[in-house]
């Protein structure tokens, strides 16, 4: 158990960086080499995350110190076990999303393609970075590149709502950075130091009501990019955006992102002992299961496809902090494994959301009567992302909600399980009719009948993902051991280092 | 009271005239005013700093018998003090500067605009 | 060579600046490359004196080896020394910059404007350099004359703003003229290391308390600290665009350096603190400076102007950190006298970049901007990233300092407008970021590239500076770490 220095984070976190510029260059002179760029850094990239997963599984700690930046805080990379699984998510994901945003973008002959693949780099250098960051700076940094770089991205239609989008995007989440950085300096005014600790090291510091309010604008902070409720408005908004971005940044990259920075909080800032003596846990629990409910009955009154993926999303995020905010063993670890799971599943079903709009340009779930019979395999997928959120095995979302409902009853605290149990008929509510109209209802005007599947660039990625999705419901560790560095990382925290 | 205004004249005097050219600077609308209440304000502050050098009894800061006296004392009580005069003639070039770079601005304001009130070059530019 | 470094820093380019009428007079485009060597042996000697100061300490050189407190004297320390160099280096990048844009404004004035020019930076390296409170009043005096000269020759209204400049820059000198010999008659020195040591038996006095405050509204007006600022939105809106670019970064941070020397260098900071608190005077000042200025530049629609804003509120950054007066907030005000400098020349020289290429300087015309000016709008990104306080650049170490001071002053409404702020320049910079880079489509996806529109980027002679800056934009901001720890932790008078 030991303190590793290693090159490697800050590799992974320059190699799309370089990718970055390489595609700017390359522009639209030769758009195969350019995407050539953006495969080859997402594959190098995911093969040094992996490179690193043996050391952490072995309780290490990765470490690379760039440069000092003010006395007691570096920018400094320190990967720890909830920081190496998010790495792997968003770089595996990262690989086949690229792919998928090929087919989509030439499928759809879309415009400023090479602004498009270069923010797309950027956004993940910024994830990998927020991922491996060992203080709370180093995150901060990390985070505002993130929103800077996504932005092009959510207005990248470019029309008036698709503007209009990016706008609301950046007003929530540069105010949300403002909060977070008012909330880092009064940490670091109160303690001398950012940097995670597995369990917190903020015990002993400060008077309660201080330590109150740091905790409640951090969360409130990040919880805008997890689009929390109340601070959740952007995420429908942005559906505007191409569906890959949907897909990646806004399923994976971007609210992880904020899932992550609350999860660290919670638990390598504060941790959980202090947690306790605050009293903040429960009132953060029930702050989320507010989110959870509302979010679940807004999708069921959306009529738009992606919106009522979002909403979904949403939900899913509470969950994952709610099972954080239980602080037992079972519920950080289902509350890590679904930041994964989920990631795998939504992205299935926002990748079918694009191939359905490739090939019929439908947005709404009333237009869908009867696509089962001409794409069975994109809609079959879909049909294994839903059943995973609603938390039924064999896919992957019933192992991290059974752990998290082992988490409620570990804190004594049924109300939570009630919770988990109506967002799960919610889940059931929102998407099943989705696949019963598809599949058993006449198809109306214009969907033949006849086999007609999606582009195939589009259509590998989404069934892989779902396949992947299964696998790990059956086997939580076949993902280059997803399960074992969930547990591990609840381990440490509730261990204390 | 008389004798606390008597006594320190220098500063009333000093204060009247920069006062004058404080109101000539902003409230008079024609731009030559403007720079004549300029030279008002700096002359009085250079009157003000010549005037604290002046002692009672004291005599003109020349050196009577400089060269190869130097074994000689010198009575700096008997001078009046000679640094303010110093600082001062910089204090001049720095004022005569400045008005000539204003009148030249001036020059050009009504080469272009004809005329030299503000109140019409500000409605003129507009 | 090196014991000589502090007055050569000034003698050159004041010697320089004399002989280039005649080089103009023989041939014009010598006049370039002859001011170009000036400024680069000035930054030499900055350098220079920048490493001599780390190595062994403060530099004091007797001009005409008179001792003081009789003669002058010429002193650099570590703050003097890392402003020298800043000032050095930025007047050498606006003065590459100038070719072109010079060429296209003021062609038959070229000689006359480099002249002027490098009377201008003498003025300010001599404000910097000097130890004694009546040469600066002289320095100061030669750089606000060169600036109103250079103000004058600008576009339509120029000479109308320049005038305004004129009368309320004399008024600033006078007061600060008058402080000076305030602070005389109560001691006899102008020595600013004897008045510190001086001054500390007389702070009961009236006297001291009206020379203070004569010293500070004075620097005040030069700085345009609102609600002095009226001379600054017209004067560098219509100032050519070297002039400005020139001027905005040095003029305001050279007057905060000389609050800085007056408040805690002459006079020991505890005065300045408790004695006569105008510390807290001057946050709340600077509150509303910083609020005013982001207001209003929300306002304007033309780019210069708006940016002209921008500057009015960060010379209340500046004054902020003073007021704060705490360990926190002068290094805030320190890095960012260097973070501003490089962030509002960055600035002014885009828009003369943007105004060479297109002619005009309304938001509304930027469409396509992008294309057509492809690096020009990249570094506007950057450099505007950095005025929003976006990490890793600059712009976010500055404002980290000066929120870190606020706090550990417990200063919270002070703390919160630094936030507002910043989301206020957010709302600015993004707004002229999506009329550059976005093209408004109706309808869905159209397909492949649109219209073609012609890449005509800036000359390389303004490109290379703008990019150069841009650079050190990103870069200090990661180096601040070694920036603090190097100089300006040492800069700091020790009792903090």
């Amino acid at each position: 158990m030991g303190v590793i220095v290693s090159i490697k984070p800050l590799l992974a976190v320059l190699v799309t960086l370089a990718a970055a510029v390489l595609i700017i260059f390359t522009g639209e002179r030769n758009r195969n080499l350019r995407e050539f760029w953006t495969l080859l850094a997402s594959i190098l990239k995911f093969a040094i995350v992996i490179s690193m997963v043996p050391l952490i599984l072995k309780g290490n700690v990765i470490e690379y110190t760039i440069i000092s930046l003010t006395p007691g805080i570096a920018l400094q990379f320190r990967i720890d076990s909830l920081g190496m699984f998010f790495g792997v998510l968003a770089s595996f994901l990262w690989i086949i999303t690229s792919v998928y945003s090929i087919g989509y973008v030439r499928s759809l002959d879309e415009h400023a393609q090479t602004r498009y693949f270069f923010n797309f780099a950027l956004c993940l250098s910024a994830t990998m970075g927020i991922a491996f960051a060992g203080n709370l700076l180093t995150l901060f940094i990390f985070y505002e590149i993130l929103t800077v770089a996504t932005w092009p991205l959510v207005y990248h239609k470019e029309t008036e709502e698709a503007i209009m989008a990016g706008r609301k995007y950046l007003v929530y989440t540069l105010t949300a950075g403002m909060a977070i950085l008012f909330g880092i300096i009064l940490i670091y005014s109160l303690t001398g130091t950012t940097d995670f600790r597995p369990g917190g090291f903020l015990s002993g510091y400060g008077s309660a009501s201080m330590l109150r309010f740091i905790f409640v604008i951090l969360i409130l902070g990040f919880g805008v990019k997890a689009a929390l409720m109340l601070m959740h408005e952007w995420l429908p908004s942005a559906m505007a955006a191409p569906t890959p971005v949907s897909a990646l940044l806004h399923a994976v990259a971007v609210v992880k992102a904020g899932v992550f920075g609350c999860l660290k909080v919670i638990l390598y800032v504060f941790g959980p002992e202090l947690l306790h003596g605050l009293s903040l846990w429960l009132l953060l629990a029930y702050f989320v299961s507010f989110t959870v409910i509302v979010s679940g009955m807004y999708a069921l009154a959306q009529d738009n496809l992606k919106r009522r993926l979002a909403f979904s999303t949403i939900n899913n995020l509470a969950i994952i902090i709610m099972g954080a905010a239980m602080l037992t063993p079972s519920g950080i670890k289902g509350a890590i494994f679904h930041m994964g799971g989920h990631g795998f599943m939504k992205i299935t079903l926002f990748f079918v959301a694009g191939a359905i709009y490739v090939k019929t340009h439908k947005e709404n779930i009333s237009e869908l009567d009867g696509i089962g019979r001409q794409m069975p395999l994109t809609m079959g997928a879909f049909a294994i992302g839903a059943i995973g959120i609603a938390g039924i095995p064999p896919v992957c979302g019933f192992i991290s909600k059974w752990y998290m409902a082992l988490g409620t009853l570990e804190a004594n605290e049924v109300f939570f399980l009630f919770v988990l149990l109506i967002s799960a008929m919610m889940d059931i509510a929102y998407f099943f009719p989705i696949l019963y109209n598809s599949f058993f209802k006449k198809p109306k005007e214009d969907i033949s009948p006849h086999f007609n599947e999606a582009p195939m660039m589009m259509l590998v990625p989404l069934m892989i993902t779902a396949i992947i999705s299964i696998i790990l419901g059956i086997f939580p560790n076949a993902f280059f051991n997803f399960f074992s560095i969930a547990s591990t990382a609840a381990g440490k925290i509730l261990g204390g280092i | 009271m008389i004798d606390f205004i008597v006594s320190k004249y220098n500063y009333w005097i000093y204060i009247v005239l920069m006062m004058i050219g404080f109101y000539a600077m902003i409230g008079k609308r024609n731009l030559i005013k403007k720079i004549i209440g300029m030279n008002i304000f700096q002359t009085a502050v250079i009157l003000f700093y010549v005037s604290i050098g002046c002692k009672r009894g004291g005599t003109l800061p020349i050196l009577e018998y400089a060269h190869g006296h130097a074994g000689e004392a010198i009575q700096a009580s008997a001078y009046i003090n000679p640094l303010p005069h110093v600082l001062m003639l910089t204090a001049i070039v720095v004022m005569v500067s400045t008005l000539g770079v204003a009148i030249a601005i001036v020059i050009m304001i009504y080469l272009k605009y004809n005329t030299l009130e503000e109140d019409e070059i500000l409605k003129a530019v507009k | 060579m090196i014991e000589q470094a502090p007055v050569l820093i000034v003698v050159i380019p004041l010697i320089f600046a004399f002989i280039t009428p005649l080089i103009g007079w023989r041939r014009k485009e010598l006049c370039y490359p002859w001011i170009i060597l000036a400024l680069t042996l000035s930054t030499f000697c900055s350098v220079i004196a920048l490493l001599t100061v780390i190595d062994t300490g403060v530099i004091h050189y007797h001009l005409g080896g008179w001792l003081p407190p009789w003669g002058i004297e010429y002193v650099v320390d570590y703050l003097s020394a890392f402003v020298l160099v800043i000032v050095s280096f930025i007047s050498l990048t606006v003065a590459v910059y100038s070719k072109k844009s010079v060429e296209q404004e003021l062609p038959d004035k070229i000689p006359y404007f480099y002249t002027i020019f490098l009377l201008q930076i003498t003025g300010f390296l001599g404000i910097v350099v000097t130890g004694d409170m009546f040469n600066l009043f002289v320095f100061l005096e030669i750089a606000s004359l060169a600036g109103y000269a250079l103000i004058a020759v600008g576009e339509e209204g120029a000479p109308m703003a320049s005038f305004k400049y004129v009368i309320m820059g004399t008024i600033g000198a006078s007061f600060y003229l008058l402080g000076v010999g305030y602070l005389y008659m109560a001691t006899g020195s102008l020595n600013m290391a004897d008045l510190a040591s001086l001054l500390p038996d007389l702070y009961g006095s009236k006297v001291v308390l009206v020379a203070f405050t004569f010293l500070i509204v004075g620097v005040a007006i030069k700085m345009a600290l609102f609600p002095l600022h009226g001379w600054l939105p017209d004067a560098y809106e219509k100032a050519p665009s070297s002039v400005s670019a020139l001027l905005a970064p040095l003029m305001t941070k050279v007057a905060a350096y000389v609050m800085i020397r007056i408040m805690f260098t002459v006079f020991r900071p505890y005065f300045s603190i408790e004695v006569f608190p105008v510390t807290t005077i001057l946050s709340w000042i600077a509150a509303a400076a910083i609020l005013y200025g982001a207001l209003m530049a929300l306002a304007q629609t033309d780019l210069k102007r708006m940016f002209v804003y921008v500057l009015i509120s960060e010379v209340g950054y500046l004054v902020l950190g003073v007021g704060l007066a705490n360990k926190n907030g002068l290094t805030g005000t320190i890095l960012h006298i260097l973070n501003d400098a490089f962030m509002v020349v960055a600035l002014f020289m885009i828009v003369g970049a943007i105004v060479y290429r297109c002619g005009t300087r309304e938001i509304s015309q930027f469409r396509n901007l992008h294309r057509k000016m492809p690096f020009t709008m990249a570094a506007f990104v950057i450099v505007g990233l950095s005025v929003v306080g976006i990490p890793p650049t600059c712009g976010f170490f500055s404002k980290w300092y000066l929120i870190l001071g606020a706090v550990d002053a417990s200063q919270w409404v002070l703390a919160g407008v630094l936030v507002l702020s910043s989301l206020l320049n957010a709302i600015l910079f993004f707004r002229v970021i999506e009329y550059a880079y976005i093209e408004p489509r109706n309808g869905h996806d159209s397909g492949g590239e649109s219209l073609v529109v012609a890449r005509e980027e800036a000359p390389l002679s303004m490109l290379i500076p703008i990019i150069s800056v841009t650079a050190g934009v990103v870069l200090f901001g990661l180096l601040s770490g070694r920036i603090i720890s190097t100089v300006i932790q040492f800069a700091i008078p020790a009792c903090f």
